[in-house]
C-alpha cells in the first residue's frame, strides 16, 4: 500500500517532464498509475466479501510512535475503488479536455497525479496522525488545482477561500486528533476502533475531528466553498469536488461512526447539519444558469445527505450509506465530464444559452440521462438501490429507534427531510438534462462542434456503471457487509436490491419522484416563489464578514504596535525597563540593605564630575563635531575610571578605542552638515528627557540594591592561580581573553569582520575591496614633480607629493616618519609581552593602527597605501584564519579546542625561550584588529575622499559647460 | 559589597544622557547616545566587580589585593565592539547623507502605509484578494431574479 501511495507522488514528481515530452497525452500514462491501484484493489475482491483486513506497518518515526500504518477493509476497500478508479478515468478525460498549449500543464498535471497520491493515502492510513497529513495534503493541492491558472483572479481567490477553510476545519481535527489519540493511548485507528475511550475530553475531541470532517465534505456553514471552487478546470470539479476530496469527510465520519456514534452531539451535529444542507444545497441548485454551479450546489446537497446517512449507526443505514456514496461518485463524476464536454464544444454553460445540443449530440444526452436518473433516483439505477435502502433503513430508525437514541419525532423528521430534500433532487437533476440538452424557442442554437470520442469514454464507463451496479445489489451487500456489520444488527436484515415489494419505502420513493417532476414542470411559479423569500444572510457573507474583521482588527492592531519609527520602539522597550525592574526595585528596597559610600578615592569625585558636566553637554550641543568631542570626553573619563579602579588592560583599549573613534567621527562628520537638523522644541524633547532621566534613576538603584545584594565569592577568585598554572601568563586579563573565554573572544573577532565589511559595503557599495593605490611618479602632476625626488634629497613620506601643496605640513610629515617604526615596534612589544603585563592583541593592533591614522593623516590617502599596501579585507581574513588555526591546533595534539600549552625551547642562539601558545591566538586578533582599522581608514577615509574628488571634477566640468 | 556613589552617579548621567540621545532622529545623535550609553554600562560592570584594588596581574600584586579581572575582560571585548558598531552606523549615516541629503532615521514607509489604511478603516490588499473583492470576474452564483 505504501508503495502505491509512494508511486503516485513519483509519477506526480515526473509529471512536469512527461508533458513536456508527450503533451496531453502524457495522462494517458499518467493515468496507468491509479489505474494499477484500482487494480491492486480489484484483486482483493473476493477476499474483502470474507472481511479480510489487510494492514502494512512501516517504522517512521519510532521516538513519537509515528508509524507508517496502512490498512485496508471493506470501507477502505471501496474508496479505494472510488478514489483510484475514477482518478485513472478522470486523467484520461484530461488528455483531451486540455489543449497542448495549455499554461502551466505539467504543473497541473504533477498536482493532480500528487493529489491522487494524497487522497489514495487518506483512505487507507491506519494512524490518526497519518491520516491527518493526508488530509491536509489533499487540502494543499486542492488549493494548488483550483488556483490552477495563475492569471485568473477569481480561481485565486477561490482556492484561498477553500484553503482557508478547509484548513481551518483541519486544525480543528488535529487538536481532536491529539486529544482522541492521549486519552486512547494510541493513535492507531483499528486499535481505537476497537476499544474507543469515553469521557469529555473524548466527546470534545471527536467533535473537533467532525468539525474538520464538516468543513471538508463542504456542509453548512462550510458549504460556500464548494460552489466558489469551480473556478477550477472541470476534470478537478469531477474528481476533487464530486469523488474524491469531498468524500474525505463522509469517510471519517463512516470509519469513526461505529465506535463514537453515540457520543454526545455526534448525531445532533450531524443529522440538522447533513438535513438542512441537503435542503439548502437543492434550493440553491434549483436557482442557477450554470450548469456546472447547479452541480455544485447538488454536489453539496448529496454530501449532507450521505452525512445523514452513514453518520446516523445503523448496520441498514450504513449498508445504504456506502451504496449511496458508491452510486453518488458514479453519477456526479459522469455529470461534471459531460459539463466539461459541453463547455469545450459550445463554449457555454449557461442554461439560457444552449439549446439543441441534445439533437446533435445523442450519445452525449444518453450519457446525461443515465447518471441524472441515478442521482434523481429513477429505477433501476444504482441510485435508486441506494436511495431505496435508505428509505428502509430510516424508515426503521423512525419507527423503533434501532439503538440509534433518536426520539420517533425526530426519525421521522429527518425521513421527510430527506424525501424533501430527494424531491429537490429529482427537480434540479431534470432541470439540468432540460437546461443543458433541450431545445428551447428563446435561445439561439450554438453552432456546435466535435466531441473526441476518446473524451466521451470516461464519461460512458461510468454512466454504463451506474446502470450496472443496479443489478448487482446481492453482490455489493456481500462486499460492504463487513463494514455495515460494524453496527448491531436491526429489526430487519437488509439488502441492497432493486425489487423489495411494495411498502413505505417504494411509496416514498415513488413521492419524491413526483413531487421532484411537479416542481420541474412548475418552474416558473415555483422559481417565482424562491425569489421571493428574501436571503438575509448567508455563509458566505458571514466568512467574508468575519475575514474582514479579522483583517480589520490586524490592519488596527498592527498600526498601533508597529509605529515605525525606532524611537517609539525603543522608547516603548525603555519604559518596560522603567516599570517592570523599577517596580521589583521599589519592592525590594523596602527590606534592602545596602551600604553605600562617596567615593573609593579623590579621583572618582574628579572624574565623575567631569563625566557629568561632558555627559550632560553632549545633549545640549547643536554642532555634530562639538557633540562628537563632548562624548569623547566622557570616553576617557571612563577610561580614567578604569585605570583608578586597577584596570590598566581597559584603560589602555579605552583610550585607544576612543581614540579611533574620534578619527572616524571626523572623518565621516567632514561631510555631513555642521549642525544638526534645527528640529522645534516639542514636548517629545521632555518625554526624551523623562524616559532617560527614568531609566538612569532605576539603573542607578539597582545598582546599589545589587551590589549591597552580592554574598558569593566572585568566580574569578581562582583566576589568578588558574591563568598562571594552564594559561601560562600573569595578566590574568589576557589569559582570560586568549585562554578563559577565548569562544568568547572567537566570536567577538567574528562580528570585528562583519561591521567592517558592512562599512566598506556601505562606502564602496558595489565591492567591499578598496584596493589598494601606491604611488605612481610618472603619474603625479606637474606641480607636484616639482619637489625634489632625486636620491641627495631624499623625501620624508613618499606620498605627501600627491597632496596639494597647501594642505601638507611638513612638520607633521617629519614627525611620522620619525615615529611610525617606533609606534610599530612598540605596539609589537605590547603584542609578546601582553601575556604578563597589560597589553595584548587588541591593544596592540589598535596602536598599529593608529600609526597608520598618523600616515594617512600626514600623507593622504596614497601614503596610506604605502604604509599598508595589503588590502584590508585579506588582512582581516587573515587574522581570523590565525585565531582560528590557533584554536583548532591542539585538537591535533589531543588537547581541546583553544587549549593552551606551554613550551620551553632552547635556541642555539637566542637562548632558552619560554612559549604559550595561546599567542597566536593573539596573534590572530592582533592582525585582524590591525585590517579592522586599516579598513576603517580605507573607506571612511580614503573612500570618501575619492568620492570628494568625484564631485569636484563634476561640479568643475560642469561650470566648465556653463561657461 | 559596598558601591562607590561617585561611579554610580557617573555611570547614571551617561545612561540617562545617552539615552536622551537615541531616542533622538538624526543618526549621529542616535550614534553619541549609543557610544555613551555603552561607556555607562561600562562602568557598570566595573561597580560589579567590587572596590578597586590592584591591577589584576600575578607577582606584581598580591591576589587578594587585586581588582575583579572578569568584570574586565567582558568589557575589554565590548569597548573594542562599539568601536565596530560605531563606526558602522557611522556608514550608515553617511550613505543616509548621500541618498537623501541628511541623516534624519526615517519611519518605515510600509508601516505608514498601515498606518493610513487604518485611518481610512480599510482592510488590506490580502483580503481584497482573499475575498476577490472590487473583481466582477469572480463566479458568484447567478440566481434567478436577480437583476442580470
Amino acid at each position: 500500500m505504501l508503495a502505491l501511495v509512494l508511486a503516485h507522488f513519483l509519477a506526480a514528481a515526473c509529471a512536469p517532464a512527461l508533458v513536456r515530452i508527450l503533451g496531453p497525452r502524457a495522462f494517458l500514462l499518467l493515468a496507468l498509475v491509479p489505474a494499477a491501484a484500482a487494480g491492486w484493489a480489484l484483486t482483493w475482491t473476493s477476499r474483502m466479501a470474507d472481511g479480510v483486513v489487510t494492514t502494512e506497518v512501516v517504522d517512521w518515526v519510532p521516538a513519537l510512535d509515528l508509524d507508517l500504518a496502512f490498512a485496508m477493509g471493506s470501507l477502505q476497500w471501496v474508496m479505494v475503488l472510488v478514489v483510484a478508479g475514477i482518478g485513472a478515468l478522470v486523467l484520461l478525460y484530461c488528455t483531451w479536455y486540455f489543449d497542448a498549449d495549455e499554461a502551466g500543464l505539467g504543473a497541473f498535471a504533477g498536482h493532480f497525479v500528487a493529489f491522487a497520491g494524497s487522497m489514495l493515502g487518506l483512505v487507507l492510513a491506519d494512524d490518526l496522525l497519518l491520516l491527518y497529513v493526508f488530509w491536509e495534503l489533499t487540502t494543499v493541492f486542492s488549493y494548488l488545482l483550483i488556483g490552477h491558472d495563475p492569471a485568473k483572479r477569481a480561481g485565486r481567490a477561490a482556492g484561498l477561500q477553500a484553503l482557508v477553510v478547509t484548513t481551518f476545519g483541519g486544525l480543528a481535527m488535529l487538536v481532536g486528533v491529539l486529544v482522541l489519540g492521549t486519552r486512547a493511548g494510541t493513535f492507531r485507528i483499528s486499535e481505537l476502533l476497537a476499544d474507543p475511550p469515553s469521557g469529555t475530553a473524548v466527546t470534545v475531541a471527536v467533535l473537533l475531528i467532525l468539525l474538520g470532517a464538516i468543513s471538508k465534505s463542504a456542509l453548512f456553514p462550510f458549504h460556500f466553498w464548494l460552489p466558489a471552487a469551480m473556478a477550477a478546470p472541470t476534470p478537478v470539479s469531477a474528481y476533487l469536488h464530486a469523488a474524491a476530496m469531498v468524500k474525505a469527510g463522509v469517510y471519517l465520519v463512516g470509519l469513526l461512526a461505529p465506535a463514537f456514534a453515540d457520543v454526545p452531539g455526534w448525531r445532533g451535529v450531524l443529522l440538522s447539519l447533513g438535513v438542512y444542507t441537503m435542503l439548502l444545497g437543492g434550493w440553491r441548485a434549483l436557482r442557477q444558469y450554470d450548469i456546472k454551479l447547479l452541480l455544485a450546489y447538488g454536489t453539496v446537497s448529496q454530501l449532507g445527505f450521505l452525512l445523514v446517512v452513514v453518520s446516523i449507526g445503523t448496520r441498514a443505514a450504513a449498508l445504504a450509506g456506502l451504496a449511496m456514496l458508491i452510486a453518488h461518485a458514479l453519477f456526479k463524476a459522469t455529470l461534471f465530464l459531460v459539463v466539461g464536454i459541453v463547455d469545450r464544444r459550445t463554449g457555454t454553460r449557461d442554461i439560457r444559452q444552449l439549446s439543441g445540443l441534445g439533437r446533435s449530440a445523442p450519445l452525449l444526452l444518453g450519457v446525461t440521462v443515465l447518471a441524472g436518473a441515478s442521482m434523481a433516483g429513477v429505477p433501476p439505477l444504482a441510485g435508486f438501490v441506494a436511495k431505496e435502502s435508505i428509505y428502509g433503513a430510516l424508515i426503521d430508525i423512525a419507527r423503533h429507534g434501532e439503538g440509534t437514541g433518536l426520539g420517533t419525532a425526530a426519525g421521522w423528521i429527518v425521513l421527510a427531510g430527506v424525501v424533501l430534500g430527494s424531491a429537490l433532487t429529482v427537480a434540479y437533476t431534470a432541470r439540468f438534462v432540460w437546461g443543458t440538452f433541450a431545445t428551447k424557442p428563446d435561445a439561439d442554437r450554438l453552432p456546435a462542434g466535435r466531441t473526441p470520442t476518446g473524451m466521451l469514454a470516461a464519461p460512458l464507463l461510468l454512466a454504463v456503471a451506474s446502470l450496472v451496479l443496479g443489478f448487482l445489489g446481492a453482490p455489493e451487500t456481500a462486499l460492504l457487509a463487513p463494514q455495515a456489520d460494524r453496527f448491531p444488527a436491526g429489526d430487519h436484515l437488509e439488502s441492497l436490491a432493486l425489487w423489495h415489494g411494495p411498502g413505505l419505502a417504494l411509496a416514498l420513493s415513488t413521492v419524491s419522484l413526483g413531487v421532484g417532476l411537479l416542481l420541474f414542470w412548475r418552474r416558473a411559479s415555483f422559481a417565482s416563489l424562491q425569489s421571493a423569500v428574501k436571503q438575509a444572510w448567508s455563509a458566505e457573507r458571514g466568512y467574508l464578514t468575519l475575514v474582514r474583521i479579522l483583517d480589520r482588527t490586524a490592519v488596527e492592531v498592527t498600526s498601533l504596535t508597529q509605529r515605525g519609527s525606532v524611537t517609539t520602539y525603543v522608547g516603548v522597550i525603555l519604559m518596560v525597563v522603567v516599570l517592570l525592574p523599577g517596580t521589583a526595585l521599589l519592592a525590594a528596597s523596602a527590606g534592602g540593605s545596602y551600604s553605600v559610600i562617596g567615593w573609593d578615592n579623590a579621583g572618582q569625585v574628579a572624574v565623575a564630575a567631569i563625566i557629568v558636566v561632558a555627559a550632560v553637554q553632549t545633549t545640549r550641543s547643536r554642532r555634530r563635531l562639538k557633540a562628537v568631542v563632548l562624548v569623547g570626553v566622557t570616553g576617557y573619563g571612563t577610561a580614567l575610571l578604569f585605570l583608578l579602579h586597577g584596570a590598566p588592560d581597559l584603560a589602555l583599549t579605552q583610550v585607544l578605542v576612543e581614540t579611533v573613534t574620534l578619527v572616524a567621527f571626523v572623518l565621516v562628520l567632514r561631510r555631513l552638515p555642521e549642525y544638526f537638523n534645527d528640529t522645534p522644541l516639542t514636548r517629545r524633547r521632555y518625554w526624551r528627557a523623562a524616559i532617560g532621566s527614568a531609566v538612569a534613576a532605576v539603573v542607578a538603584g539597582i545598582m546599589i540594591l545589587t551590589t549591597g545584594a552580592r554574598t558569593e565569592t566572585p568566580v574569578s577568585a581562582a583566576f589568578p592561580r588558574e591563568a598562571v598554572a594552564f594559561g601560562g601568563g600573569k595578566n590574568i586579563v589576557n589569559v582570560t581573553l586568549v585562554d578563559i573565554r577565548a569562544w568568547d573572544t572567537l566570536g567577538e573577532i567574528s562580528v570585528l569582520v562583519a561591521a567592517a565589511t558592512g562599512v566598506a559595503s556601505l562606502v564602496f557599495l558595489r565591492t567591499r575591496r578598496a584596493g589598494v593605490h601606491r604611488v605612481d611618479p610618472n603619474a603625479l602632476s606637474a606641480a607636484a614633480d616639482q619637489t625634489p625626488t632625486h636620491p641627495p634629497r631624499r623625501i620624508w613620506l613618499p606620498a605627501s607629493r600627491t597632496l596639494a601643496p597647501d594642505r601638507r605640513s611638513i612638520i607633521f610629515e617629519v614627525v611620522t616618519r620619525l615615529v611610525f617604526h617606533t609606534i610599530v615596534v612598540f605596539s609589537l612589544f605590547l603584542l609578546f609581552s601582553g601575556h604578563n603585563s597589560p597589553g595584548g592583541g587588541f591593544a596592540a593592533g589598535l596602536v598599529t593602527g593608529l600609526a597608520l591614522v598618523v600616515r594617512y593623516l600626514a600623507g593622504g590617502r596614497y601614503e596610506l597605501d604605502e604604509a599598508a599596501p595589503v588590502d584590508a579585507g585579506a588582512l582581516m581574513g587573515t587574522g581570523l584564519f590565525i585565531a582560528a588555526l590557533s584554536g583548532l591546533a591542539p585538537l591535533a595534539f589531543g588537547g581541546a579546542v583553544l587549549q593552551s600549552a606551554l613550551i620551553d625551547l632552547h635556541l642555539p642562539v637566542v637562548g632558552d625561550i619560554h612559549l604559550v601558545t595561546s599567542v597566536f591566538f593573539d596573534v590572530g586578533v592582533y592582525v585582524l584588529v590591525v585590517g579592522l582599522v586599516l579598513d576603517l581608514l580605507r573607506s571612511l577615509g580614503a573612500g570618501i575622499d575619492r568620492q570628494i574628488v568625484g564631485e569636484l571634477q563634476t561640479d568643475a566640468a560642469e561650470l566648465e559647460e556653463a561657461t | 559589597m559596598t558601591a562607590s556613589l561617585s561611579l554610580i552617579l557617573a555611570a547614571s548621567a551617561m545612561i540617562g544622557c545617552g539615552i536622551y540621545l537615541v531616542l533622538e532622529r538624526s543618526l549621529t545623535r542616535v550614534l553619541v547616545g549609543v557610544v555613551m550609553l555603552g561607556n555607562g554600562v561600562n562602568v557598570l560592570f566595573l561597580i560589579s566587580g567590587g572596590p578597586p584594588g590592584r591591577a589584576p596581574i600575578v607577582d606584581e600584586s598580591d591576589a587578594s589585593a587585586m581588582s575583579d579581572p572578569l568584570p574586565q575582560a567582558l568589557v575589554l571585548t565590548a569597548i573594542v565592539i562599539s568601536l565596530a558598531t560605531a563606526a558602522f552606523v557611522l556608514a550608515m549615516a553617511y550613505r543616509s547623507w548621500q541618498l537623501t541629503g541628511h541623516d534624519d532615521v526615517q519611519d518605515d514607509v510600509e508601516d505608514r502605509a498601515i498606518r493610513r489604511l487604518a485611518a481610512a478603516d480599510a482592510a488590506s490588499d490580502s483580503y481584497d484578494l482573499s475575498s476577490g473583492e472590487g473583481e466582477g470576474e469572480l463566479e458568484m452564483p447567478e440566481e434567478e431574479g436577480s437583476p442580470a
